[in-house]
């Protein structure tokens, strides 16, 4: 089984080696890409004719909310590999990812909250958009306190796997609202079957950011799997050959 | 420069944004880096309570 093939990387004595090598490539390519992204953002892309310059918050907001759907998506997938294979590794994936997409969750609800009092005069409204990204974060913080109110890590693992993907289904909510409900928020402006309504440099800076925020979220899980992967096998010999 | 951190007057809700975001960054990355060195001790501790030594094994 340690050999070649799909699930060589899947015991956690491979994968940490390997996590280490990537955390820096994902992180520099981050930092790298936030640099050219706000460059775009704030030198670059013109000034809204209607919004004034209170749009270059889009640069944030709208990478935010894609990075916190996501990454749920990717949570229930990983959650539900191990519920499949009962493969410790992804477990602890779907576990690393939980708290920087909680961070994106309350980045796009923030953002959009100043964003949403100049173009809209309020803050917050329960609205169907904001209000299925504000069970989103809770979600995420729900999946937070249930593994830490289990003390079996494995039992924890299966506890919030079944969260993860009872969960899901709040995200294809949160992407389709705008079209189900009148919601204040705007429609989408970048799709995958029409053109973007916005001119290219903006487009340009928002996706950007997005692959900005996928390499910082890569980097920050794999960082934290490896930190977990210390902590659950600590009994394990391989281990102190990274702890000395 | 001045007039470019003016936003046009949306100063206030750019920055607090990108602000935010910043922050949010700072503790996670900051978090990470904790967390890391909490495991890092755990691994020791436990050979200090276990007498684990890699010639045991």
């Amino acid at each position: 089984m340690a050999g070649s093939g799909f699930f060589r990387f899947s015991s956690p004595a491979s994968f940490f080696p390997l996590a280490g090598r990537l955390v820096p490539v994902f992180g520099w390519l981050a930092v790298l890409l936030t640099v050219v992204g706000l460059y775009i953002g704030f030198l670059v892309a013109p000034t809204d004719f209607q919004q004034g310059e209170s749009y270059r918050i889009i640069f944030i907001h709208v990478p935010a909310a894609w990075m916190a759907m996501f990454t749920y998506l990717v949570i229930a997938g990983w959650s539900a590999a191990s519920l499949v294979w009962n493969t410790r590794l992804s477990a602890m994936m779907a576990q690393a990812l939980v708290p920087t997409g909680a961070m994106f969750a309350f980045i796009s609800l923030w953002s959009g909250a100043f964003w949403g009092r100049p173009t809209w005069g309020t803050y917050w409204v329960w609205d169907a958009r904001l209000t299925s990204t504000l069970i989103l974060l809770f979600l995420y913080i729900g999946l937070m306190a249930l593994r830490s109110a289990i003390e079996d890590p494995r039992r924890a693992d299966r506890a919030c796997a079944v969260l993860a993907l009872v969960g899901s289904v709040n995200v294809p909510i949160i992407y389709f609202s705008v079209q189900w409900w009148n919601t204040l928020h705007q429609g989408a402006s970048v799709s995958l079957t029409a053109a973007p309504t916005m001119a290219a440099t903006m487009l340009a800076g928002m996706l950007v950011m997005s692959v900005a925020a996928w390499a910082y979220t890569i980097s920050a899980a794999l960082h934290r799997v490896r930190s977990i992967i210390l902590e659950r096998e600590a009994h394990a010999r391989w281990t102190r050959e990274v702890a000395r | 420069m001045i007039e470019w951190l003016s936003m046009g007057g949306y100063a206030y809700y750019v920055w607090m944004s990108y602000g935010m975001l910043a922050i949010a960054i700072a503790i996670e990355v900051f978090a990470l880096v904790a967390r890391r060195r909490r495991a890092l001790e755990q691994v020791e501790q436990y050979d200090e309570e276990t007498g684990f030594t890699e010639e045991a094994t």
